[in-house]
C-alpha cells in the first residue's frame, strides 16, 4: 500500500525495478559498515562481491604520469581546455572515437574491423544496455536471456523501459552452457504468455561464469535470433580480461563468417570499466551494425554522454600501440595468477570452481556445504559467509542461477595478502562444514557422479598444461 | 525484425527547425580567417566568454588539476569511484556554489543533491521519477526545444504548454496557468506538475516574484510538482534580480508543498562547460532524491571531472571572483548586441539574463503567420548567413520572434554578425509591396520545411 508521498512519485520511481531492495545487498550493507583493512580493521568483511579490475591500475597510472599532454589540466594539455570544455556534440570526439575501434580491433587480434561512425557513447555499459533495450523493445516485449546473468541486467534492461527478461535456463550439467533447446523452450514460453520476444542477450565473456562461448555456441545463437528474426545484443565487456585458452571469440566475428545472417540484428555493448579498471570515467560503448539503431542510440547518448576530458584522456591512452600491447599483456597474466591463486587455493580446500579463463570472478561450487539442495539452505550459507565468514561473495540466486549452492568470487579487486587471508577464512568454513556433516546425519545423498565431477575440475586446475604457475611472467616476478 | 516505437518515431524532436539550422550552419561554419562568408552560429546558447578565468586558475594549480592530493597521487581512488553517491567534495562544492549565486540567500543540502550527466539527463530522471507514461507537465511557452526530448521521447510523458504573449512581456499569468491546466483534462491527461526555466530559455529574463508565487499557489492549490530549471542562475547580469524558487518556500512554512519543489541546474552554461556533462537535481523529498539518485546510474558524471570541479569549485575566492566577471562580460556582450539591433530598427524583448536576446522581427514578416517567420528564418539563415533560433521551434503562441545567441562567438564575430543584419534590413523594401513577386523564389524553403515531428504525439 503505498504511502500518501509515495503516489505523489511514479510508478517506476516507487516500485522496485531497480533491484536494490534485494536481500542481496545485505552482503554489500556488512562490508560497507565494516571493511576490511589490513592493520585498521583486520576483522572487518573482505569484499569479493565487486567485479573490479584492480592488479593493473600502476601501469595506467604510469601511463598518466608520462603524458601530461593527454590531460587538459595540465600545463601541456591545457590549451586544449576550451575547446575540450565546449565540445558536447554527441557523436563524441573524432579521435575518441577512432581510438576505441582500433583497441577493440586490438583485444580481438584484429580479426574484425569497426567503424568509427558505428560507435555511440554511452553513461557506462549501464546505459549502453537501457539505451539499447529502449531502441530495439516497446513496453511488455521481452528479451531472452541465459542464466546465471549479471544481476544489474534486471534493473540496467526492464526498469525505465518497461521490458521483460526471459530466461534461458542453463545448468551444471554442462557446464552452464545454453542449448538450442534451451533456447527454444523460452522462446516457446514466451509466445504461449502472448510475450513478443525481441532478442537475446548474451555476455560474452560470461558473468558470473568467467567462462567465453565458443565457435559452436557463437554460431548456434547466430542461427538461432536469424531464424526467429530478432535481435542478439553481445555484451562484451570482459572481452580483454580473457586470460587463457581457449580465447576469446568476438560476435563480431562470426558475423564476418556468416554471410547469411542479417547483420541488422547485431549489436555490441562494451565498456572500459572493467577491461582498463576505470569504472569511474563512465566510459560505455554501443556498437550496432543497424543504421537506424545508431541513429536511435546517438540521440539517445545525450542522456549519458562521456566527459569529454575523459574522452580526450582516453584518446590518446587508446592510440599508444605500445603501452597497450604491454598492459593487455600485463594486465592477462595478472588476472591468471591471480584467478589460479583462489582456485587452487580452494581446490586444495576440496572446493571446486567452474573452469574459466576470463573475467574478474571465479564461479565457485559450494553445493557439498548445503545443508539441502535448495535456495533457502543457499541463502543461510550465504549469511554464514558474509556475516561469520566475514566475507562478501555473491550468491548464486542473485544471478537467477537455477541451481542452489554457486557463488561468485572476486578476485582482482584486492591484493595478494587480502587473498590469502580471505583463502584461510574460507578453510576455516570448510573445515567447519566438514566437521559438522562428520556429527550430522547425512541428509542428501552425493551420488558418486557428482562427487567424481566435482574432483575432475580440481585436477583441470592442477594439471592443466596453461597453468600460470609456470608462466615465465608470474615466475620472474617472484 | 523491428525496433523499437520510440526508435522509429521522431519525438526526439530532431527534425525541427531548431536543430536544421545547426546543420546548415555545420555545412558552412564561419570562420574569420578560412571561412569569412560562412554562417556565423547565433543558434547556440553557448557561454565562451570566461575561459580566461578558468586556464589561468588551472596554471596556477597545478597539483589540483592533475589527480594529486597533497602531492600524492589519487588516480587509482578516482579511477575506482562509481558511487552514485557523487564525490562529496564536489558535492559539497556545488551546492556551495549554488548558494553563492543566489547571494547565499538559499542554502542546498548536499545531501539532497543528484548528480547526473548534464541537465538533459537532470530533466529526464525527474519526469521518469514524477509522471508514468501518458501523464502530462504544463510548460510556459516559448520553451527550450530540447524539453521535447528530454521530458517527453523515453518517459512517454506529454507536454501541455502555458501560453504566454508579447502582450506583457511572455509573463506567466494566473489565467495562462488555469487554461492550460483545463487543456489537459479536456484531453483527459493527468498533470503531474509545472516545470519553468528560471531564468528563462530563450527570453532571457528572470521570473518575478509575482509569478513565481502564483506558480507555488497553483500546484499547492492542486497538489502537484514544480521543476525549476535554473540552469541559467549564473548568468543573470544583475545578481539582485535573481529569485530562486527555494528562496520563497521557507515562508510558506509548508512541508508538503516543500518536497514537492525541485530544481536542475548544470555547469554548462554558467562555466561553459557543456563537454564535461555535469548536471544536477535538488529535491527536499528524500524519495525523490533515492530514486533519481539510483536512476543516475545510466549518467553519472566522470570521476575525474567531478574531481577537477571539485578542486576549481572549492576556491571560493576563485568562484565569487569568477561568477561577478562572468556576469560582468555577459552584461556588456549583451549590451553590444542590444544596441546594434536597435540602431536597425529591431527590438528585443527586455532582458536580465541568459546567453541570448528574444528578437522581434514581426515587422519584417510578410504576413503574421508561421510560413512567413520560417521564410524570414531561411532568409537569415542563408542570405544574411547567421543561424539564428525561430520561435515556432520554441512553441512560441506569436509569429516572428528569433532566439538570438551572443556569447559563443568574439566580439568582431557578434559586430560582424550586426553589420550583416544592417545590410539586410537596409536592403529589403517595406515587405508588403513585394509580397506578391518574392512567393514564387520563397516557396522552395517553406516546402522544406516539415512538421512530422508532431505525429507522434496524436
Amino acid at each position: 500500500m503505498l504511502t500518501n508521498q509515495e503516489q505523489l512519485l511514479s510508478k517506476i520511481a516507487s516500485n522496485d525495478g531497480h533491484g536494490e531492495n534485494s536481500a542481496f545487498f545485505d552482503g554489500w550493507k556488512a562490508y560497507d559498515s565494516d571493511p576490511y583493512h589490513p592493520t585498521q580493521n583486520p576483522n572487518g568483511v573482505i569484499q569479493m562481491g565487486l567485479a573490479e579490475n584492480q592488479l593493473s591500475m600502476d601501469l595506467v597510472e604510469e601511463w598518466v604520469r608520462n603524458n601530461p599532454q593527454a590531460s587538459i589540466c595540465t600545463p601541456k594539455g591545457a590549451s586544449q581546455f576550451k575547446d575540450i570544455a565546449i565540445y558536447q556534440d554527441y557523436h563524441g570526439l573524432p579521435e575518441f572515437r577512432n581510438a576505441v575501434a582500433r583497441f577493440m580491433e586490438k583485444v580481438r587480434g584484429n580479426r574484425v574491423r569497426f567503424d568509427p561512425d558505428r560507435i555511440v557513447m554511452s553513461g557506462g555499459a549501464t546505459g549502453a544496455q537501457e539505451t539499447l533495450a529502449f531502441c530495439l523493445a516497446d513496453p511488455g516485449e521481452a528479451l531472452l536471456v541465459p542464466t546465471p546473468y549479471y544481476p544489474g541486467n534486471d534493473r540496467d534492461l526492464t526498469w525505465r523501459t518497461g521490458i521483460e527478461l526471459i530466461p534461458v535456463v542453463c545448468d551444471s550439467s554442462n557446464d552452464f552452457k545454453f542449448t538450442r533447446d534451451a533456447l527454444e523452450t523460452a522462446f516457446n514460453k514466451a509466445q504461449e504468455s502472448n510475450t513478443k520476444v525481441k532478442g537475446l542477450l548474451l555476455n560474452n565473456p560470461s558473468n558470473p561464469l568467467g567462462t567465453v562461448l565458443d565457435r559452436e555456441a557463437l554460431s548456434m545463437a547466430i542461427n538461432f535470433i536469424n531464424d526467429k528474426n530478432i535481435h542478439l545484443i553481445c555484451d562484451e565487456i570482459y572481452s580483454a580480461t580473457v586470460f587463457d585458452e581457449p580465447g576469446f571469440i568476438s560476435i563480431a566475428e562470426i558475423l564476418q563468417e556468416s554471410p547469411q545472417t542479417n547483420p541488422e540484428l547485431i549489436h555490441i555493448i562494451y565498456s572500459l570499466s572493467k577491461d582498463l579498471g576505470f569504472p569511474g570515467f563512465r566510459v560505455g560503448i554501443l556498437y550496432s551494425y543497424n543504421d537506424a539503431v545508431v541513429s536511435c542510440a546517438r540521440k539517445m547518448s545525450s542522456f549519458g554522454l562521456v566527459s569529454t576530458q575523459t574522452q580526450l584522456l582516453l584518446a590518446s591512452m587508446l592510440s599508444d600501440e605500445e603501452f597497450l600491447e604491454k598492459f593487455l599483456a600485463e594486465s592477462a597474466a595478472r588476472l591468471c595468477a591471480r584467478r589460479s591463486m583462489l582456485c587452487q587455493g580452494l581446490a586444495q580446500m576440496g572446493v571446486g570452481s567452474l573452469k574459466g579463463s576470463a573475467g574478474l570472478y571465479c564461479w565457485m561450487d559450494l553445493r557439498r556445504l548445503l545443508k539441502a539442495a535448495t535456495f533457502e539452505a543457499e541463502m543461510e550459507l550465504w549469511r554464514v559467509i558474509v556475516n561469520d565468514v566475514r566475507i562478501n561473495v555473491s550468491p548464486g540466486a542473485s544471478f537467477h542461477c537455477s541451481e542452489p549452492g554457486w557463488f561468485r568470487v572476486c578476485f582482482a579487486n584486492m591484493d595478494d595478502e587480502t587473498m590469502r587471508v580471505a583463502l584461510g577464512r574460507i578453510s576455516k568454513l570448510v573445515m567447519q562444514s566438514n566437521k559438522n556433516s562428520e556429527s550430522r546425519k547425512p541428509c542428501r545423498r552425493r551420488s558418486k557422479l557428482e562427487i567424481s565431477l566435482s574432483f575432475r575440475r580440481l585436477d583441470e586446475i592442477m594439471m592443466s598444461p596453461h597453468s600460470p604457475m609456470t608462466s615465465p611472467l608470474v615466475r620472474a616476478r617472484t | 525484425m523491428t525496433i523499437s516505437k520510440k526508435a522509429a518515431c521522431n519525438s526526439h524532436g530532431q527534425d525541427s527547425s531548431y536543430f536544421l539550422g545547426w546543420e546548415e550552419y555545420e555545412k558552412n561554419p564561419f570562420h574569420e580567417s578560412t571561412n569569412p562568408n560562412g554562417i556565423i552560429q547565433m543558434g547556440l546558447a553557448e557561454n565562451q566568454l570566461s575561459f580566461d578565468l578558468l586556464e589561468s586558475w588551472l596554471a596556477a594549480n597545478p597539483d589540483a588539476a592533475s589527480f594529486k592530493r597533497d602531492g600524492q597521487s589519487i588516480f587509482r581512488e578516482l579511477a575506482l569511484f562509481q558511487d552514485y553517491h557523487g564525490l562529496p567534495i564536489f558535492k559539497n562544492a556545488l551546492a556551495q556554489f549554488m548558494a553563492e549565486i543566489r547571494g547565499n540567500k538559499v542554502q542546498f543540502d548536499p545531501n539532497n543533491l543528484v548528480l547526473t550527466a548534464g541537465a538533459t539527463s537532470a530533466n529526464e530522471t525527474l519526469i521518469f521519477c514524477l509522471a508514468d507514461p501518458g501523464d502530462a507537465f504544463l510548460l510556459p511557452t516559448p520553451y527550450y526545444p530540447g524539453f521535447d526530448r528530454d521530458l517527453k521521447w523515453r518517459t512517454g510523458v506529454k507536454i501541455v504548454p502555458i501560453q504566454c504573449t508579447s502582450r506583457n512581456g511572455f509573463r506567466i499569468t494566473s489565467s495562462a496557468v488555469e487554461e492550460a491546466y483545463k487543456l489537459a483534462q479536456k484531453r483527459n491527461l493527468k498533470v503531474k506538475g509545472v516545470l519553468i526555466t528560471n531564468p528563462s530559455n530563450p527570453l532571457g529574463i528572470t521570473l518575478s516574484r509575482k509569478e513565481l508565487n502564483l506558480l507555488l499557489n497553483f500546484v499547492d492549490k492542486k497538489g502537484i510538482h514544480l521543476i525549476s530549471d535554473e540552469i541559467y542562475s549564473g548568468t543573470v547580469f544583475d545578481s539582485a534580480e535573481f529569485v530562486s524558487i527555494m528562496e520563497l518556500l521557507p515562508n510558506r512554512n509548508n512541508p508538503q508543498l516543500m518536497n514537492r519543489v525541485h530544481v536542475v541546474y548544470s555547469l554548462s552554461k554558467d562555466l561553459g562547460l557543456p563537454g564535461f556533462r555535469v548536471g544536477s537535481i535538488f529535491s527536499n523529498d528524500r524519495l525523490v532524491v533515492a530514486a533519481a539518485t539510483k536512476m543516475s546510474s545510466f549518467g553519472l558524471i566522470s570521476s575525474q571531472t567531478q574531481y577537477l570541479l571539485s578542486a576549481i569549485l572549492s576556491d571560493h575566492v576563485f568562484a565569487k571572483k569568477y561568477v561577478a566577471e562572468n556576469r560582468m562580460r555577459l552584461r556588456n556582450r549583451h549590451a553590444v548586441l542590444v544596441s546594434g539591433l536597435r540602431r536597425v530598427g529591431i527590438s528585443c524583448l527586455e532582458s536580465n539574463s541568459g546567453l541570448f536576446c528574444w528578437v522581434d522581427m514581426r515587422h519584417l514578416l510578410s504576413s503574421d503567420s508561421l510560413e512567413a517567420e520560417m521564410e524570414l528564418w531561411k532568409k537569415v539563415v542563408y542570405d544574411v548567413g547567421l543561424n539564428i533560433s525561430p520561435g515556432s521551434s520554441c512553441h512560441c503562441a506569436e509569429h516572428g520572434w528569433f532566439r538570438v545567441c551572443f556569447a559563443n562567438m568574439t566580439e568582431d564575430t557578434l559586430d560582424l554578425a550586426i553589420r550583416r543584419i544592417k545590410s539586410f534590413v537596409d536592403s529589403i523594401s517595406p515587405i508588403k509591396n513585394c509580397r506578391n513577386s518574392r512567393s514564387k523564389s520563397i516557396s522552395k524553403w517553406v516546402s522544406r520545411l516539415s512538421f512530422h515531428d508532431r505525429e507522434c504525439d496524436r
